[in-house]
């Protein structure tokens, strides 16, 4: 199917220019930090224990985090209930939430003082730590078990309903659709999922610090904050974002090699039935997985907002404003996203299977390593020559943080767009639509599901993030997540609180908009 | 790119006024908050100067002193407020800061002042705080604390602030015999955080019994929140001090304002925000006293305070000790 040539149009030169503004963004800013440095660097030896601990850490909290997703994921994917669509977008909430809000929200659980301890000290049990190796994957867990759900879920949804009605009237049972269906669609979609969330853990820092316990929980981003903040060693910074940059690639090119591309063939956009889960059995297990991750997801985001709600009613006008300018932030952030990662998607899809098609990809997924710090730094040294970086610390901030969730639109987008050209390829080439055409047409109702999604995640996660912003902004210039931290700098905890819901709900009603509205008419 | 720059016009649309001079105030993020001392002290200044005071906030003070230096002598900054001591000695090896040329007033420090470059406006001291209904007796040193089971939080030496107070405490108070103190207080702490934030957000929650913080914290508590609960635990060994202070840069091209803000800075203006503000000690005591509250506050009889030149070796000692004693 990939063999057959497809006509390059303008997505081709598009999605290069992406590629290379995500490439000069990335690397541009760390050769910027790196120029800047002007001593060679030099590890410490305390460095190769943090780079020893991160990806120890980073690879449990994937593995872990995929293997629960997929049940999760396939129990979503075959049963219908009210509320359903409503509960995916909830428990997609945590993956969106400021570290600390999260951090609090599950300390409110399994911290010392949390519902798990009391209820086991009730019992009459010994009480157990969040605090060590295990609260770091489990806080990670918690962050990106729901991405995990979502990614695996696409993969489910992406196979085509004749597929099962096939199956249905082979009469295969759980056994052959597994060996037939099923795991040739993880195989496509579990390497990913894993790199992805690898990706994530490896940039890790308050997470791991505050539930590691000590000074043994050191991630490599928090030994860049150390060279840079503690030591003014850029080298060093540099040196140690780039070794980032080198695991990150070792996990990419690991993930290539095992991801197997699904062949599934063309179907007809129904909607799938699954006659073979109809049994008791499957029914009682698919409910007990989805009880459980909404248990685990849920519960937390409960505790949170009964902390937040009331601090919602006090909060001061400077968090209104700062809420207004959040939103604002994110939806230029949307924009961006999309207009990098579509033509990047049209561009890989259309090249395949060309060495070209990869690299354009890895381009892609390059921010997701970059180190926050390094990058704000390294654009912090690249604009203060030709302005002040105070003045567009919003801008930079709804681009740095465009530029971070670029690597999950594209995760969303590639598979999407070569499922739709391995459909429909064939006979929009003999109608010869091309260009805004095949885009109008073809790709987009097509596509509106993957790109709500993927709009939702990135409005979301923008909103979510501290991102540089903390390294550019004056008085006037706060995000909401920032002045979640200033309310905190200032033991104004209720208040913060309330900021901290206020920031849950509404970006959860951002992703909500924008995920619904690509969902509208999308299973007729 | 389009919407890109559309937007960059829409969020970027704050300029400061024409003609008046500017001064440009380098400070860390939380000063600059509403709620913190900096929209009062920019009112009170600017009726004095006829300038306008335009405050820009990085990070903490570590991150203040780092920007700084990556900025170097292009730096628009006039004044950089919010080093403590243990970043002073850096902060004047990289040649940045002129001297403040300012005949210094009486100061209400524990510790005599004479540092020609930089000038402090407020202090406290280091204090290990805790609910004194779910902990009656805290532990009197830190010998003991390491001794019990009291649980505590703290902050990461390399990315905090109070985080590198606790180190240079333990160091002062106990030498050659700090490596000692933090093996046997390893058992005692529960994490060790990126912030103050994080950890006294934690220590609200109860996840520990005592978390480090500054003796004026229970002030907060006390006038902000009636609640009378927290208190600082007086240690046997003697205190740290957090001295905080601002200086000139060097390459200010608003040098004489710059002076005058400084001078300013240590009179009723400046310095009656801080208490409430900043909820810290004010480097002179303004006029009308301190507030109410304060004087329920522990005061420590001895303060400790390793001087700035010999604080950065110190501190690359003191990190050693602490990272080899808490990674067993």
């Amino acid at each position: 199917m990939a063999e057959r040539a497809r006509p390059l149009g303008p997505a081709v030169p598009l999605g290069w220019a992406a590629a290379g503004f995500v490439a000069s963004l990335t690397l541009g800013t760390l050769l910027a930090v790196i120029w800047r440095a002007e001593v060679p660097a030099r590890l410490a030896p305390a460095d190769w224990a943090a780079i020893r601990f991160t990806v120890l850490q980073a690879s449990l909290s994937a593995v872990i985090s995929v293997a629960l997703a997929i049940p999760v994921a396939r129990a979503l994917a075959r049963r219908r209930f009210p509320g359903r669509g409503a509960l995916i977008t909830l428990l997609g909430a945590p993956f969106l939430l400021p570290v600390i809000v999260a951090i609090l929200g599950l300390l409110a659980v399994f911290g010392r003082a949390g519902i798990l301890n009391t209820a086991l000290t009730a019992l009459n049990l010994p009480p157990i730590s969040i605090y060590g190796l295990h609260g770091v994957v489990l806080a990670h867990v918690f962050f990106n078990l729901p991405l995990a759900v979502r990614l695996i879920l696409q993969g489910w949804l992406a196979i085509p309903a004749e597929r099962f009605r096939l199956a249905a009237s082979l009469n295969m049972g759980p056994a052959e659709i597994r060996r037939f269906l099923e795991t040739p669609m993880l195989r496509a979609t579990l390497p990913g999922a894993l790199m992805v969330i690898f990706l994530i853990c490896l940039t890790s820092f308050a997470i791991a610090l505050t539930l590691g316990g000590g000074p043994r929980a050191t991630t490599i981003e928090l030994a860049i904050y150390q060279a840079f903040s503690f030591e003014f060693d850029l080298g060093r910074a540099a040196l140690l974002a780039g070794i980032q940059f080198t695991l990150t690639g070792i996990a990419a090119l690991v993930a290539f090699r095992i991801a197997r591309p699904s062949d599934f063939g063309t179907g007809m956009d129904r909607v799938m039935d699954r006659w073979d889960a109809k049994t008791p059995v499957t029914r009682a297990i698919d409910t007990i997985w989805i009880a459980l991750a909404a248990l685990f997801l849920l519960v937390p985001l409960i505790m949170i907002a009964a902390n937040g709600i009331a601090g919602l009613t006090i909060l001061p006008s400077a968090v209104g404003w700062a809420a207004l300018r959040s939103i604002l932030v994110a939806l230029t952030s949307v924009t961006v996203t999309l207009a990098l990662a579509l033509p990047l998607a049209m561009a890989v899809t259309s090249l395949r299977p060309r060495g070209s098609s990869r690299l354009l990809e890895g381009c892609g997924y390059l921010s997701i390593a970059a180190s926050p710090l390094v990058l704000g730094t390294g654009l912090f040294v690249l604009l203060f020559p030709i302005a002040n970086p105070a003045t567009l610390a919003l801008p930079v901030t709804a681009c740095v943080n465009a530029l971070m969730t670029l690597p999950f639109a594209i995760r969303i987008l590639v598979p999407a767009v070569a499922e739709v050209e391995d459909r429909h390829g064939r006979l929009a080439d003999s109608l010869g639509m091309s260009g805004t055409a095949r885009l109008r047409w073809l790709l987009w109702p097509r596509l509106r599901r993957p790109i709500g999604f993927a709009a939702g995640l990135s409005a979301a996660l923008s909103m979510g993030d501290l991102g540089v912003i903390a390294l550019f902004a004056d008085a006037d210039q706060a995000t909401l997540p920032l002045q979640v931290f200033r309310l905190m700098s200032a033991y104004r905890m209720e208040e913060a609180a309330g900021a901290a819901l206020l920031l849950l709900i509404l970006s959860l009603a951002l992703f909500w908009a924008f995920d619904r509205g690509g969902r509208a008419n999308a299973a007729a | 790119m389009r919407p890109f720059l559309i937007a960059a016009g829409l969020l970027a649309g704050t300029s400061a006024s024409a003609d008046a001079p500017v001064l440009t105030v380098y400070t860390y993020d939380s000063f600059i908050a509403e709620w913190g001392p900096g929209p009062a002290i920019e009112t009170a200044f600017e009726e004095t100067c006829a300038c306008d005071l335009k405050f820009v906030a990085a990070g903490d003070g570590a991150a203040l002193l780092a920007r700084i230096r990556l900025e170097g002598e292009r730096s628009e900054a006039d004044i950089l407020l919010g080093l403590d001591t243990n970043l002073t000695a850096a902060a004047i090896e990289s040649g940045l800061f002129a001297p403040h040329n300012q005949s210094v007033p009486d100061l209400d420090l524990p510790v005599p002042w004479d540092d020609t470059t930089f000038l402090p406006y407020d202090w406290g001291y280091f204090a290990f705080i805790h609910d004194t209904t779910l902990l009656p007796d805290p532990p009197t040193d830190f010998r003991s604390l390491a001794d019990s089971d009291t649980t505590i939080i703290i902050q990461d030496p390399r990315s905090s602030t109070p985080g590198l107070g606790l180190l240079m405490w333990v160091k002062a108070a106990h030498g050659d015999d700090a490596p000692a103190i933090w093996q046997d207080l390893a058992d005692n702490i529960v994490t060790v955080t990126p912030g103050w934030s994080e950890a006294y957000g934690l220590f609200l929650e109860g996840e520990a019994d005592m978390v480090l913080s500054y003796t004026t914290s229970p002030a907060y508590h006390l006038i902000a929140e009636e609640d009378d609960t927290k208190a600082a635990a007086p240690f046997a060994e003697g205190h740290y001090l957090q001295v905080e202070v601002a200086g000139k840069l060097a390459n200010s091209d608003q040098p004489e304002l710059a002076e005058a803000f400084l001078a300013f800075m240590l009179t009723d203006g400046f310095q009656s925000v801080i208490p409430t503000t900043n909820w810290m000690y004010p480097a002179r005591t303004p006029e009308a006293g301190l507030p109410e509250g304060f004087s329920t506050l522990i005061q420590p009889e001895t303060a400790l305070l390793i001087p700035s030149d010999q604080a950065a070796r110190t501190r690359d000692e003191a990190l050693t000790e602490w990272q080899n004693a808490l990674a067993r």
